[in-house]
């Protein structure tokens, strides 16, 4: 952690850090001309957005980030595009969230409203290996993965490939409007709007027949839904990738409020080892090393920044932890002769111990990574356990309660019950009725001679049935109705209850 | 008048109020809040050029779209009706006996019948149909005229003892008012129609009630009093009674008659609604 520094120690610190942008500050280094727009001081209570403009960073963390990119996107746009051979009338597009007819096909798994547990049980699972994934590296979630700053990254990509880095598009920004200047802004605005339609349009192969929705979509006969939709979601991608960016992640997204209480002494962390940089100043070829710290003010770090903040300033919520500052230092420490990793995923632990001169290394069994990956693996089981043991057959039973009863002439007493049978194999399915628990009843279907259903192939059939029996003492008893599939013998039952006269 | 000041911890403009020493910074709405709140207003105006809204004395602003949520109501509704005549037209010509055999049309059928049943039947058999004392229960297996789809068609549209002229009737007389029996005669014949479906009646009475149900009741009861459906005579052997089963409520029964009525439907409600229906009833487990 960055030790406080005294109002006069920061004054100071403001009159040295304003020194002539431009100026070497080591050899071959030369001061960026910025500001951390999100630094600390800037503690007003609202405030213009001021564009930040990050620098390209090249080093190990900025091709990480570019492969993710890559395999997040490419599973993103090509995964509705993947087919899966289902058997019977099922749709084989292998990933498919079917609204119409409430089922979600992944792969091999199809899902029904019924079994929307395995939903939420992948999503505390994802929840879960967030908590871990951030108690032991920090907000890697933010910094690689995130759609936001996935996009984002692409946006600012897009940006640089057309109006060049940094200090090319800073220039541009004060230059007056003219044709050079419109042309490179409405090609940047027009790649943004067409890698957001797509993005838009991607969405909604995800929930209807990719190939026909696509034909639809060309021949301008695609539902309504579906292009509103696809506006829904350029809009969201462009204004929250293109225009609002780390606005997003600042101030709307509740991730960066909740982070801090999954860290821990012992969380790698994009950190500034301040103990090796300070005291920072700018350094001339030849000068010692000693007495002074490894920072030579460069401002790389802050440069590259894509959340517009100093690291040096310490941990704080705007840091997506992206690593790029780290790249960018490393650059300079290259150049200047020094050690890599003055910025570096470290731990606090391994901070204050570095200041006492030893080194600390990383716990990774402590009691929270502990219990964290013994829950996911808990609930992992448990889904997986669930998903193989899926019944293909399910029966509700729903007594009619209006009326409970029905006294025949003969003074028997008959009841009624809607049966709702869920056929989630793929094939037609025959099915016939009995009942169980209680002697001398009989079962009847109206205008069948016997009480015998079908059940399509993946579908849910509901069927009124008669039971009719003795009257029982004291007004109830139980009954078992039973369906028993024709072919293979399966068996399903439920137990419900028999009413007659309160007598 | 409030004069605005520099506040000097934070630079910003104050709104020059005073409340105890403690002044309000006066910190503007983010630009985009207020073009959104321009835009809302200006929204507001245009709907209310465009659309009904503002109440006047006796009526209200129409707007100009020509815009009523009631013609969309009746739109809905016509279409729906479009939507429904496909199947009401097969239905009307389809015979009973072919609806119950194409699932669809049944589908359809118990559907329409359900609803129509909530709104003309229900008020006098229930919501199930489950019948209540004087108005009979159609879900059981016991029929007064008959519980074929015929005649609960038949029954529908000309009604019992209704104003129409093919309507179904019979009389039973009122035995005890008309003085056709006395009263011990009465008390007998109530002791045989009790024999009839349970023990434990006085065996003089029922030997002195016999001779006269045959006598009086038999000619519609039929001689094992069995009933009989030509005059929907009921079946006094069995489990149902439309009236009531303890003694008092079948001597009343032979003192005073009954004589329920229902009314036809016939010219009130569509012959495929009364189709509908018949099916419906037919199907709700006691149709024969």
């Amino acid at each position: 952690m960055a030790h406080e520094l005294t109002g006069l120690e920061k004054l100071a610190q403001a009159a040295v850090d304003a020194v002539q942008p431009g100026a070497q500050v080591a050899p071959g280094v030369e001061r960026a001309d910025v500001d951390a727009v999100n630094k600390k001081e800037e503690g007003v209570f609202y405030k213009k957005r001021v564009p930040i403009h990050p620098r390209r960073a090249y080093g190990m963390f900025r091709r990480l980030k570019w492969i993710i990119m890559f395999a997040t996107l490419g599973v993103y746009y090509v995964t509705p595009w993947l087919r899966w051979d289902r058997p019977g009338p099922s749709p084989d597009q292998a990933v498919l969230l079917d609204l119409p007819n409430r089922k979600f096909y992944f792969f091999f798994i199809e899902i029904w409203p019924q079994e929307i547990y395995l939903l939420t049980g992948v999503l505390i699972l994802s929840a879960l290996a967030l908590f871990l994934f951030t108690s032991l590296f920090g907000r890697v979630w933010c910094g690689y993965s995130c759609p936001q700053t996935v996009w984002t990254d692409l946006f600012i990509a897009v940006e640089r490939f057309v109006e060049g880095d940094r200090n090319a598009r800073l220039r541009l920004d004060k230059t007056p409007w003219n044709a050079g200047k419109i042309t490179k802004k409405l090609v940047k605005h027009a790649i943004w709007l067409v890698i957001s339609v797509m993005t838009g349009g991607a969405w909604v192969f995800y929930f209807r027949d990719a190939p026909t929705l696509l034909l639809e979509l060309a021949t301008f006969t695609a539902p309504l839904t579906a292009v509103g939709f696809i506006a829904l979601f350029a809009f969201t991608t462009y204004s929250l990738g293109g225009l609002m960016r780390e606005q997003v992640c600042i101030y709307m997204c509740p991730w960066p409020r909740i982070q801090g209480a999954m860290f821990d002494e012992d969380s790698l962390l994009v950190t500034y080892r301040d103990s090796r940089g300070e005291p920072r100043g700018a350094h001339k070829a030849g000068d010692t090393w000693d007495g002074r710290g490894d920072c030579v003010r460069c401002r790389a770090c802050v440069a590259v920044c894509p959340m517009g903040i100093d690291i040096r300033d310490g941990p704080q919520l705007e840091c997506i932890h992206c690593a790029l500052c780290i790249d960018a230092c490393n650059a300079v420490m290259e150049k200047v002769g020094r050690p890599p990793n003055l910025i570096a995923y470290d731990t606090y632990n391994n901070l204050t111990a570095t200041k006492a001169g030893k080194h600390a290394e990383i716990r990774f069994f402590r009691p929270r990574i502990i219990i964290y990956s013994v829950l996911m693996v808990a609930l992992s089981a448990l889904m997986l356990w669930l998903l193989m043991s899926r019944e293909t057959l399910t029966l509700n039973v729903l007594r009619d309660r209006n009326p409970l009863y029905v006294t025949l002439s003969d003074g028997t007493v008959r009841n009624g019950y809607t049966l709702k049978v869920i056929n989630r194999a793929p094939e037609d399915r025959h099915f016939i009725i009995t009942t169980a628990g209680m002697p001398g009843t009989s079962i009847a279907m109206t205008g069948q001679e016997t009480a015998a259903i079908d059940v399509p192939a993946d579908d849910i059939g509901s069927f009124r049935v008669f039971v009719s029996g003795a009257a029982p003492a004291g007004g109830s008893h139980g009954l078992t109705i039973i369906i028993r599939d024709d072919k293979d013998g399966r068996i399903v039952s439920e137990d419900t209850t028999f009413r007659g006269p309160d007598r | 008048m409030a004069t605005p000041q520099i506040d000097t911890k934070t630079g910003q403009q104050t709104t020059g109020h005073e409340w105890d020493g403690i002044q309000e910074l006066n910190n503007p709405l983010p630009r985009w809040w207020l073009m959104i709140f321009y835009a809302c207003i200006a929204i507001a105006v245009a709907y209310w050029v465009l659309y009904p809204s503002w109440p006047l004395i006796d009526s209200y602003s129409k707007g100009v779209m020509g815009y009523s949520s009631r013609d969309d109501v009746k739109a809905d509704i016509a279409e729906a009706n479009l939507a429904r005549k496909v199947y009401i037209d097969r239905i009307a010509d389809a015979e009973m006996s072919e609806i119950l055999k194409d699932p669809q049309l049944m589908e359809f059928a118990l559907a329409g019948g359900k609803s129509a049943f909530g709104d003309n039947c229900a008020p006098c058999h229930g919501s199930a149909a489950q019948g209540t004392t004087g108005y009979p229960n159609l879900s059981d297996d016991d029929w007064l005229w008959g519980g074929s789809l015929e005649a609960i068609q038949q029954t529908l549209l000309y009604g019992i003892r209704s104003t129409h002229d093919d309507t179904r009737v019979s009389d039973m007389p009122a035995f005890g008012r008309d003085e056709l029996l006395s009263k011990d005669d009465i008390s007998n014949v109530t002791a045989y129609v009790l024999s009839l479906s349970r023990e434990g009646q006085k065996p003089e009475a029922v030997t002195a009630g016999a001779t006269l149900f045959t006598e009086n009741c038999a000619a519609c009861h039929g001689p094992d009093g069995k009933g009989n459906r030509e005059f929907g005579a009921p079946n006094l052997a069995d489990a149902i009674w439309l009236y009531g089963s303890d003694r008092q409520s079948i001597r009343a029964t032979v003192h005073g008659s009954r004589n329920g009525v229902m009314p036809h439907w016939d010219g009130r409600l569509p012959a495929e609604t009364i189709k509908q229906l018949a099916i419906y009833i037919h199907a709700l487990g006691g149709g024969e």
